[in-house]
């Protein structure tokens, strides 16, 4: 099958790739370049395990093709922390205990990261149906939507980006 | 509540925040399908269109054309070394791969083996497969019908009954029903679900064929059963028990899905023995949902007497169970149907009978738990529901009715009508707790004036008694193995410490709970104790996570195996300190001289002598194992409450409110507590009202992916209210008793029941969960209270 080179800018970093064209944005992120933190599972776009940000919102990765994704910025949870310092989400879900198996937790933390950019106090009510398209099997989201509470108050507190790498753009040089 | 030791070392009632949650936040993380072998090959799976067909042709050469497709594994191709069948954990047996006839839709047929994942799909696109259906059973109740086609014939079976199991005293409650003021009657349906964790199943099967050593990395509950059960399935073509290794990594939710064997395990295991290479197979959704082991399927007729006022006299039920093609359930040996047993419920009399028949239907094998111990969940059900029928009947409040029915706190232990020994509890104080909690006399007083306006409001109530922690060696095993569970702590010279438990968790919070039992028994700080779990060359043999057994089981070997250790830190103290050992008193984490606390040893300085100045004559070092056998089960409880709303234009149901009462005794880390009760209370919302898995008259299913199994979300899931009353386990170490599955087992009738309540009025006693808008429109307009067009 044939083949085209992609170039993304993923969590600050330039990579390039000869891709295939049908490959998902999921499977090049997990496969070729190993960030498996973002996780599957699902065929129908349904859990939002696979969610993370392109050109700063939210998509859920298995509905995109990697060559999609061409000259775009993409973050994914293991660029959300910042060296040591994890994100008020990062920090929230472990302070509210909004996880427990921790499969649904890096789409989750994604998710809440475009919807708290885009609205930085949202009611329960909102944040409730911000994460509706992230399905958790285990914590009866009771706990999420307080450790994204948790995350918008510490955000509007210290004036940290809820995005980060909302900056970077792709170049030409290769990974 | 229970919690003497300081943060500092968090023992037992502090709310630790998660050890394992650092790598989780950060995807680090690590599941099975992040584990990437050298030279790993991908396996993909062909899959049966039809419930039920011959197999006439198999043509692969397509397939095999296609570049990096390496092989396609076919039930004739493990027929040659007789690995085409395996046992399932009830002493079934079913197909690994079929050689002629496939029994359910979506049953493996055969599978590809590709150098790439894409690949191997593409593999699967292009076998083609020629069928000859055949007409199906779906329906159980026509499985037994004498013109019904034989499934089983391989058994040697003439029918499709699988077993009959029953317990009580027959003819007694024959004769109280036959002779009571009131019998309330209902067939009672609780439907096929699916426990759709968010991770779904896979492995890498990595055989060496140097060393003739096969390493299984898994998503299992039950690492140690899987090698067991591996060795006895594979044995015979050389894969010994010491030369197989099963690694469970981090699971992305278990319910009781992850307890089964499948098919593509032990295919995996073939292809990688067969080839030399490690073959990753990861199912994907839509896999997940119609082929893996089913949760329910119990067609109940449930019977309760009572007299005038309303108590209860006796309760007989005869369930018909739809175990699909197989008894793929995964009970302990001696119970097919687990610990339904326990139907009797949360109140006192003394007469009881139930029976079941089990039997095969062109449907995918099951059944397992979805987050109940075997069974309870149907059980609970089952009376709860009965309760409040009879309630209605006598005209009673069902808190009124619940509260004069109940077992009483001095009637502790309990002998059931069913045999079982209910070992402590304080029905009373849950249920009035709770009521308090929700204003329950004034949400009655605004129903019956709602009532008057033609609005549609419900309260129901479950007051459930949960059976858990199989189980006593005298009565539970699996395949033989009795259900104990194991802890070997290690503790090293600079006081830190290992602990190896043969449980699994699924998000749990193993890692901090069980080194927050240690902390409690030994001082070492929670922090200073790793927990392992899942590898099966490392750690204690166990029979894993499911069935709210890890702390009843684990947890005790965990907490009986630290006092191991300081019993001997006691021995060393008395030698350091110059004094006899019934001189010394034990304070946290020290021994101090009674009567002169300022003579002490703490624990790190007893450990830092057993490795640098025993006393002559004692083993050097500071290891305990323990071997946790149970005396008795463990009886949570609770009484949760639910207020519905109803449009009745449009048959929506709004949950208000919910409020769960939990006694799961001696709390281990109440923020984890609290977690599994929320989460366990969505997986009972599910049910109630939102996932079935359906199948049409061809046995096809219909909505066998996440776009159409509903999976609850945040919106539908309520602001779940919680709160607690405290009964310690009198039998458990640490007086604890499990908590992860009473809110699944609890919430589905106190939802019925809420819903039921708001139509009561309309003469409407019953309603199959899942309870839909649909469902409940239908009712609303056969009661003429909706106009229709």
């Amino acid at each position: 099958m044939s083949t085209k080179k992609i170039t993304v800018t993923i969590n600050g970093e330039t990579r390039s790739a000869e891709v295939e064209p049908r490959l998902l944005l999921v499977h090049f992120i997990r496969e070729n370049l190993s960030l498996t933190g973002t996780h599957i599972g699902c065929d129908t776009s349904n859990c939002g395990a696979c969610t993370v940000l392109l050109d700063g919102r939210s998509v859920k990765s298995c509905t995109v093709l990697a060559v999609q994704a061409d000259g775009k910025n993409i973050v994914t949870i293991e660029g959300m922390a910042q060296g040591a310092q994890l994100h008020p989400l990062q920090e929230g879900f472990k302070e509210e205990h909004g996880l427990q198996c921790g499969f649904c937790t890096p789409g989750m933390i994604m998710r809440a990261a475009d919807l708290l950019a885009h609205n930085p106090n949202p009611t329960e009510e909102e944040i409730r149906w911000g994460i509706s398209g992230n399905l958790c099997r285990c914590t009866g989201y009771n706990n999420i939507v307080k450790a994204i509470q948790y995350a918008a108050e510490k955000i509007r507190d210290t004036g940290r980006e809820s995005i980060p790498f909302t900056t970077h753009h792709p170049t030409e040089t290769t990974a | 509540m229970f919690c003497n030791t300081p943060k500092e070392i968090s023992g037992m009632g502090h709310g630790m925040k998660r050890k394992e949650d650092a790598r989780f936040i950060q995807g680090k993380g690590h599941y099975v399908d992040d584990i990437k072998l050298p030279g790993m090959l991908y396996m993909d799976i062909v899959r049966s269109p039809y419930a039920y067909a011959k197999i006439k042709k198999i043509d692969a050469s397509r397939a095999l054309a296609i570049p990096g497709v390496l092989a396609v594994i076919t039930g004739r191709d493990l027929e040659k070394y007789n690995l085409h069948w395996m046992p399932t954990l009830m002493s079934d047996t079913q197909m690994v791969l079929p050689t002629d006839t496939v029994m359910y839709y979506s049953q493996e047929v055969c599978a590809i083996i590709a150098t790439e994942r894409y690949i191997a799909a593409d593999g699967v696109a292009a076998v083609e497969v020629e069928y000859e259906p055949m007409k199906p059973i779906v329906d159980p109740h026509k499985s037994m019908d004498p013109n019904a086609p034989i499934l089983r014939p391989d058994k040697g079976k003439t029918d499709n009954h699988i077993w009959h199991w029953e317990v009580g005293d027959r003819n007694a409650t024959d004769r109280v029903m036959a002779n009571a003021d009131i019998v309330v009657k209902e067939q009672i349906y609780i439907p096929r679900i699916h426990v759709a964790s968010i991770e779904t199943c896979g492995c890498v099967a990595s055989f060496d064929p140097v060393e003739g050593k096969l390493t299984m990395y898994m998503t299992t509950q039950a690492p140690h059963a899987i090698r067991t059960v591996v060795a006895l399935v594979a044995g015979h073509v050389g894969l010994s028990e010491e030369k197989i290794r099963v690694v469970s990594p981090d699971i992305g939710g278990g319910f009781g899905g992850k307890v089964p064997v499948y098919p593509g395990y032990v295919i995996a295991i073939a292809a990688s023995v067969l080839i030399g290479k490690p073959v990753k197979w990861i199912e994907d959704r839509m896999e997940n949902l119609q082929a893996d082991s089913f949760a329910r399927d119990y067609h109940m007729s449930c019977e309760l007497a009572a007299n005038k006022d309303g108590r209860i006299q006796a309760l007989r039920i005869k369930t018909l169970a739809d175990h699909g093609y197989t008894d793929a359930a995964a009970n302990p040996s001696k119970f097919p149907a687990g610990m339904f047993s326990i139907v009797t419920g949360s109140y006192d009399y003394n007469t009881a009978f139930t029976e079941m028949d089990a039997v095969y239907t062109n449907k995918a094998p099951g059944g397992v738990a979805y987050r109940c111990s075997f069974r309870v969940t149907e059980a609970v059900h089952a009376i709860e529901r009965m309760v409040d029928v009879l309630a209605m009947k006598v005209g009673k409040d069902p808190a009124q009715l619940r509260m004069e029915n109940f077992i009483k706190k001095d009637q502790f232990p309990y002998k059931s009508a069913l045999g079982w020994e209910y070992d402590s509890g304080d029905y009373h104080a849950a249920l009035k707790k709770a009521m308090d909690i929700i204003g329950y006399d004034a949400l009655r007083r605004e129903q019956a004036e709602k009532r008057q306006r033609g609005e549609l409001m419900g309260i129901g109530i479950s007051s459930f008694t949960e059976i858990v922690g199989a189980g006593p060696s005298r009565h539970f095993d699996i395949l033989g193995i009795k259900m104990f569970d194991s802890c070997e702590i290690r503790v090293h010279p600079t006081g830190k410490a290992i602990a190896r438990l043969g449980t699994k968790s699924q998000g749990q919070g193993h890692e901090t709970t069980y080194a927050q039992i240690i902390a409690q028994e030994l001082g070492i700080p929670a922090e200073h104790i790793q927990i392992e779990e899942g590898d099966t060359d490392t750690a204690p043999y166990g029979l894993g996570t499911y069935a709210s057994r890890s702390t009843p089981t684990a947890g005790a070997a965990a907490a009986i195996a630290a006092r191991k250790l300081r019993d001997k830190a006691r021995k060393i103290a008395a030698y350091l300190l110059e004094v006899s050992e019934e001189d010394l008193e034990w304070d946290v984490n020290k021994f101090f001289v009674k009567g002169a606390p300022e003579k002490a040893k703490t624990i790190q300085e007893i450990v830092f002598a057993s490795y640098t100045n025993h006393p002559l004559g004692m083993e050097a070092g500071f290891e305990a194992t323990h071997y946790y056998d149970p005396p008795n089960l463990t009886f949570p409880f609770g009484s949760y409450i639910c207020v519905v709303d109803i449009d009745k234009e449009t048959g929506e149901i709004k949950i208000r409110r919910f409020v769960a009462v939990d006694d799961c005794g001696n709390i281990i880390n109440p923020m984890i507590v609290e977690g599994q009760i929320h989460g366990g209370l969505t997986q009972g919302l599910a049910p109630a009202m939102f996932e079935e898995l359906i199948y049409d008259e061809d046995g096809n299913m219909l909505n066998g992916s996440l776009m159409d199994y509903l999976v609850p979300t945040a919106v539908e899931s309520p602001k779940w209210e919680t709160d607690k009353t405290i009964t310690p386990c009198p039998h458990h170490p640490i007086g604890a008793k499990g908590v992860g599955e009473s809110p699944t087992v609890g919430a589905p009738p106190a939802i019925a029941n809420a819903i039921v309540d708001a139509l009561s009025h309309l003469g409407v006693t019953h309603i199959d969960i899942p309870i839909t808008p649909q469902k409940v429109w239908n009712i609303l307009r056969e009661k003429g209270m909706v106009e229709t067009v």
